[in-house]
Order: C-alpha cells, then structure tokens, then sequence
C-alpha cells in the first residue's frame, strides 16, 4: 500500500441484526505512548476499537484518558510540546506514519468536545461549514437536514435554521456539534465526556443519541460516570495511573464482564466507588 | 484545635469599623484621583474654547460702504455683502490691479463664456501650453460667494488689531469696547468664532484673518491613508503569524519582546528613521521619480507624503501587531479545536472562526494606533514636512504639511490671532480624533452583535 493511498473501509457490515455481527476491528493501538515534554502521560496502550460498537474510556481525573482519546484523531498535534510514540492503526495504516496527512485524518475519525462548543454562525453553518471546507459535492441542504436528523436535533431546530447556534440550550448546542461531526461523514466518532456539562434529561437524551448513532458509527466516549459506561457502552477500558503518574490501561472487555467480574482488584475497586 | 481567638464584643466592632475607615480614606483618594483627571481635562477645553471665540478689533483697508459707493450704489440700502455676482465683480475690477486680477482668472475663471482680466488671444495661447496649463483652464467657474470672499480678501482686507478672549469678552465687553474705541477709533468691534466653515475650506495664508486648515486637514487625511494601508494588513498578518503559526522558540520570544519594546521607542526616534530610509535612501520611490509622475511638477524630493505615512506606518506597526495579538489571543482555544476536529486546515479554520472573532478588537485596536498617528508632531517634522504651502496636497507623491504641525507652527507665532486660529486648529484636529474613535466604537458594536 503506498503511503499516499487514502483510508477506505474495508469491510461493509449488512448484517441485518448488529448484535449478531462478527466484530470487526475499527482501529488498534500498538504500544502507545503519549508524552507532554518529558512527562509520559500514556503509558503502553494496546486497544482495539470495534466496528460499530461504543467503547468507553473510564478511570479517575487526570489518569490519561482525554490525553489517550485525543491521539486517536491526531488532535495531540495541536498541543504544544505534545508527542506520541507508538502506533495508532486505522485499516492497518498508523495514522501517525510517514505520509499521513492529520487533516485526512480527523475528517474521518471526528470529535465531540467536553462543553458544546458550535460556532458563533448559524445553525445552518456550524453544521455545513465542515462539510464545505471538505469540498463536500452535492446538495448541503439535504446534507445540514440528514446530519440534523440523526443527531435528533431537525424537529426542534427546523424552523430556525439561520439563528445563532449559541441560541440553542446546553443539551441541544451538544447535539448540534454531534450533527456537525456527523456533517463530515466520519467513521468513527469520539467523544470527550460530551455530558459532563449537561443536565440529567439533556445527558439521557445524549445517551439515547448515541444508542442510535451506533449502527452508522463507531464510537469512542470518554466518561467520568461509571453508570453511563455501564448503560450506555459495549466495551469498557479502564484506566488507572501507575506510580509516575503515567495512564495505563489496566482492563479492558466487554462492558458487562468489566461491571460484573473485572478481573483486577484495581478495577473493582474503582467501579464499586471504593476510590477514585 | 489551635488556641487562637477572634476578637468579641467591643473588641470586634471597634476592629471592624477601623478596617472600614481605612477603605473609606482610600475611595476618597480614588475619588479625588478622578476628579483632578477630569479637572485637568476640563482645564485643557476651556482654555482652547476661551481662544476659540471672543472679540475682535477689525479695521477694513476699504470700508465696505464705500465699495457700494464707488460703483454708484446706495450703501444706506444694500450691504456689500448682498452685492450681485455682477457687481461684485465690478468691485473687484476697480480694486485690484490687472496682473492680480490675471492670476485669479488663471486660477479659475469668472464667467464661462466672457473673460474678465485676460485677453481671448493670451487665454487661448496660454491653455494651449503642454507644461504649467492654468487650472482655470478646465472651465471651472467662481460663483457669488468666491467672489465676494476675492473681494473681502483683496479689497477690504479686514485686519484684526486685537483680540480677546472668550471671558474677557463675555465679563467686560463694555471697558473692552471703550478701550477700543479710543485705541482704534476706526475699528470696528465684532464678535468672531474663529473656527468656522471658511476656516476649515480655506487654504493656509500668511494673514490669520483669512487662513485655513484645508491643506492640513487634507494632508493628514493623505498621511493617514497612507499609513493605514501600509500598517494595517502588514500588523495584522505579523500578528496571526506570532499567536497561529511561531513555535515557542527562543528566536520567537526574542522577536516578541523586541516588538513590545519597539511600541514604546519614542517617536522622534522613528523621525529619523524614516528620514534616513525613506527620504533619503528609497527617494527615487517616495517622490515618485520611479514612477514618472511627479505631482504637478513639484519636485519634493523624498519628503512626501509616502515618506510621512510610511513613517508614521511603522510607529504604529508596532501597536497594531500587539492589540491584534490580544484580539486574536481572546478568541477561544474551543473554536479552534472545533475547527481542526473537522478536517479543516488551520488556514481554514483561522480564516473562518479564529479572524471573524477577533475582528472588533483587530480594529478598536488599529483605530487607536492611527489616532495616534494623526497626533504625531514629532517625526513628521523630521521628514519634512512643509511650513508653508497653500497648495492641497495631490497625492502620495506631493509635499505635505499636517494638523498637528500646523498647530505648532501658529502657536509659535508673535500675533495674538494666530494664537486663536492655532485654538481652532486644535478643536478641528480633536473632533477628528473624536470622530476615529466613535468609528472604533460603532464599528466594535456591529461585528461583536453578529457573533
């Protein structure tokens, strides 16, 4: 494969039932190392995300998971002093090889920030603009309705569509950064503890979206409340920092093994509230 | 527990009411503060206002009435100045001898199908001339009110003896006007507000009856001009590249230090900069010679108004570079992240979301440094400015004189009516700053209410 060739999907799921499907891996980490100056933030990760699956990232503050979350789209790059050793495999390219362009990158693997953060622009731009710049051909008003349809925010924002994003509430300016993400046509989705800013019935409604965007995307979500991992994801990693502060994954399975029967003391503790 | 305690009681109050007491001295002294600012400003007005208006001893070379007389009018009926174009002009034939009267016709002429002064053979031979071509040739015509301001200026030539000030005026017009009457018995006492439209039209003249501060007032405007269109994009993008794109480099610190130190260099400092680059070493481009067109023939050397505005340009550059730094420092880091998180390239996203936003403070801050610029003296004297022209400047190639410097130059004069005129001068120079910063303000207001 030649370092130009673009990321293409290689496999197409069309199985009728997703629960059925055979997992497929939507991108891998190889021993990742996230370094800010000197100091070694991440420490040997090896993850595989799946296809069309939520996995949730979970450990205490400041244990390394926004730092892990960022290197999967290259958003590091913009911290200064930031760097990354390691591989992050995306259709068995590292994103961080020669040849890679960011800009690729992070228009196929999208993100969702901690506070909602649209665009001081219209509604109708904040989800179109991205789209442009991308020389997105075809129709952008189909493009803004469908990328607002699935993020369920086009029933309440139809009628106003050329008012300031910053008119919409909390839970609705969240969505509306998702539309925008989706805007792009992304694979994966990864999200910043997209909640943390947001009420109980704005972050349900979060939640539900996220349930819905499943079946179109693969999505990565970064949570400090462990019930929402525990409903909302498919697989769990946890997280915990070892003695030089640097994030290591100490667990990672499927959601209902990591609640009901994790393996490590550690992770057991962290979930059953007895730190953290 | 420590064994510490808090006073109680008596002990309490007293100990409160003693920590008020030391914030009551200090507000007052905050008040106080602002009060003398204000006062000192207020100081400032009046004394300019008090020289801006008061009253005037004119004595006329010609009384009026005898104009009217002498080309058989009634002066008990009609004033000179309700006179007809037709006999003013006639006033003006029998006041001024004929070379003058040439000129003035040269300069721009009375009637479009007669000539006054002029033969029709020297008319047409002089506007046949490839080189020196009257202006009067381009078929202009004077209207009434020129005409009666030529004949107020060559004719009447009213001459202020004495003036006084506003509150003088206003307290003691009747010993004023006694005084006067014995001191210049042919005087005549007005009341004169010595800023006025004549004044702000009319060119620079020798005589402060009749002088103006068009020229300056226009030459500031071509300065400013020039240094806007120099300053503003090249600050503007030093500043998106120091906060978007420099790494923080030791070679970056070091360059954004200098550009702070170089905001506070002091101006005359600039003076000499510019006189030794562009007025000396880049002459055959600021006068023009490069180019070939060299304003109406004027030769000015390097000292033009490109020279001045370039110079003045790189006074502010420094200023502009740090307010647009802050402008687009102040935009949020959210945006950006924004952007880059959706395939967008920085130039897109700094174009898009980082310039838009940072846009009011960019021109609050630039509309400041050029109201600085518009106030500086210093270095303008330095590149030359002229001290005498009353021709308008006609380009970025032309000799210049500005505000500022026109101000110095009449204050600096012994008559008492320049002083008045230097007042004016002042008054028109500060409503145009006042109307830059409103501009700042009104243009802050409308891109912040679009965010």
């Amino acid at each position: 494969m030649s370092d130009k060739q673009a990321f293409v999907r290689t496999a197409v799921a069309s199985s009728p039932n997703p629960d059925d499907m055979p997992l497929t891996s939507a991108m891998e980490t190889r021993s990742l190392n996230v370094f800010y100056g000197a100091f070694r933030a991440v420490k040997d990760v090896d993850l595989t995300v799946y296809d069309n699956q939520i996995t949730a990232l979970i450990g205490s503050s400041g244990c390394g998971k926004s730092t892990l979350l960022r290197s999967f789209n290259r958003m590091n790059d913009l911290v200064a002093g930031a760097r990354v050793d390691g591989e992050v495999l995306y259709h068995d390219r590292n994103i961080y090889g020669p040849g890679v362009d960011p800009v690729e990158v992070r228009r196929r693997i999208g993100m969702v920030f901690q506070k909602p953060n649209p665009f001081p622009k219209s509604i109708y731009d904040n989800v179109a603009w991205g789209a442009k710049v991308n020389g997105y051909k075809g129709s952008l008003d189909d493009l803004v309705e469908e990328a607002l349809g699935q993020a369920a925010l086009w029933d309440e924002v139809k009628d106003k569509l050329h008012q300031s994003g910053y008119s919409l509430s909390g839970g609705q300016q969240q969505r509306l950064c998702i539309a925008r993400t989706i805007a792009v046509k992304p694979e994966i989705i990864l999200m910043d503890e997209p909640t943390s800013a947001l009420d109980p019935v704005a972050t349900l409604r979060i939640e539900e979206l996220i349930q819905d965007l499943k079946t179109r995307y693969t999505i990565v979500i970064v949570t400090h409340n462990m019930q929402q991992a525990a409903r909302a994801s498919d697989f769990t990693a946890f997280l915990n920092m070892d003695e030089d502060r640097a994030g290591r994954v100490v667990e990672f399975g499927k959601t209902g093994d990591i609640f009901t029967r994790p393996e490590h003391e550690e992770t057991e503790n962290y979930i059953t509230g007895r730190f953290g | 527990m420590s064994k510490g305690t808090f006073p109680e009681g008596a002990q309490l109050e007293a100990q409160i009411s003693g920590r008020r007491r030391k914030g009551v001295y200090l507000r007052l002294a905050f008040l106080g503060s602002l009060m003398l600012a204000i006062l000192a400003l207020l100081t400032l007005l009046a004394n300019i206002i008090n020289s801006v208006f008061g009253l005037v001893a004119f004595e006329n070379a010609v009384a009026p009435a005898a104009l009217v007389e002498e080309i058989g009018l009634d002066p008990a009926r009609i004033a000179l100045s309700d006179l007809s174009k037709d006999d003013l002009l006639a006033v003006l034939e029998g006041g001024i001898n004929n070379n003058v009267g040439r000129r003035l016709e040269r300069e721009r002429r009375f009637y479009s199908d007669r000539l006054v002064f002029e033969t029709r053979a020297k008319w047409d031979e002089v506007c046949a001339r490839e080189v020196d071509r009257p202006a009067g040739c381009d078929g202009r015509v004077r209207g009434r009110e020129d005409v009666y301001s030529l004949v107020v200026e060559q004719i009447v030539q009213p001459k202020a003896l004495e003036t006084w000030s506003l509150v003088d005026s206003v307290l003691h017009r009747a010993e004023i006007e006694a005084a006067a009457a014995v001191s210049y018995p042919d005087a005549e006492i007005v009341f004169r507000s010595w800023l006025s439209m004549d004044f702000v039209t009319n060119p620079q003249s020798p005589r402060a009856e009749v002088a103006g501060v068009r020229t300056a007032v226009l030459g500031s405007l071509w300065i400013v001009l020039v240094t806007i269109v120099f300053s503003f994009p090249v600050g503007v993008a030093a500043a998106v590249y120091l906060e978007e794109y420099a790494r923080h480099t030791r070679l970056n610190r070091l360059i954004q230090t200098n550009i702070n130190n170089l905001a506070g260099v002091p101006s005359i400092i600039y003076g000499m900069l510019g006189l030794a680059i562009f007025v000396r070493v880049l002459e055959t481009f600021t006068s023009g010679a490069v180019f070939g067109g060299v304003d109406g023939g004027v030769t000015a050397n390097g000292r033009t108004v490109l020279s001045a505005g370039l110079t003045l340009g790189l006074l502010i550059l420094p200023i502009i570079i740090i307010n647009a730094q802050e402008a687009i420092r102040a935009v949020p880091q959210s945006l950006r992240s924004a952007g880059m998180a959706l395939g967008a390239t920085q130039w897109q996203t700094i174009r898009a979301h980082v310039l838009p936003n940072a846009v009011p403070g960019i021109l609050t801050g630039a509309i400041l440094a050029v109201a600085r610029a518009l106030g500086e003296t210093a270095p303008l004297v330095v590149v030359g400015a002229s001290t005498f022209i009353t021709a308008d400047p006609g380009g970025p190639f032309g000799k210049f004189t500005a505000l500022p410097i026109q101000i110095f130059q009449w204050t600096s004069r012994p008559q008492d009516e320049f002083r008045n005129i230097a007042a004016a001068a002042i008054i028109v120079l500060l409503i145009m700053l006042l109307a830059l910063n409103a501009t700042a303000i009104v243009l802050r207001n409308r891109y912040a209410r679009r965010a």
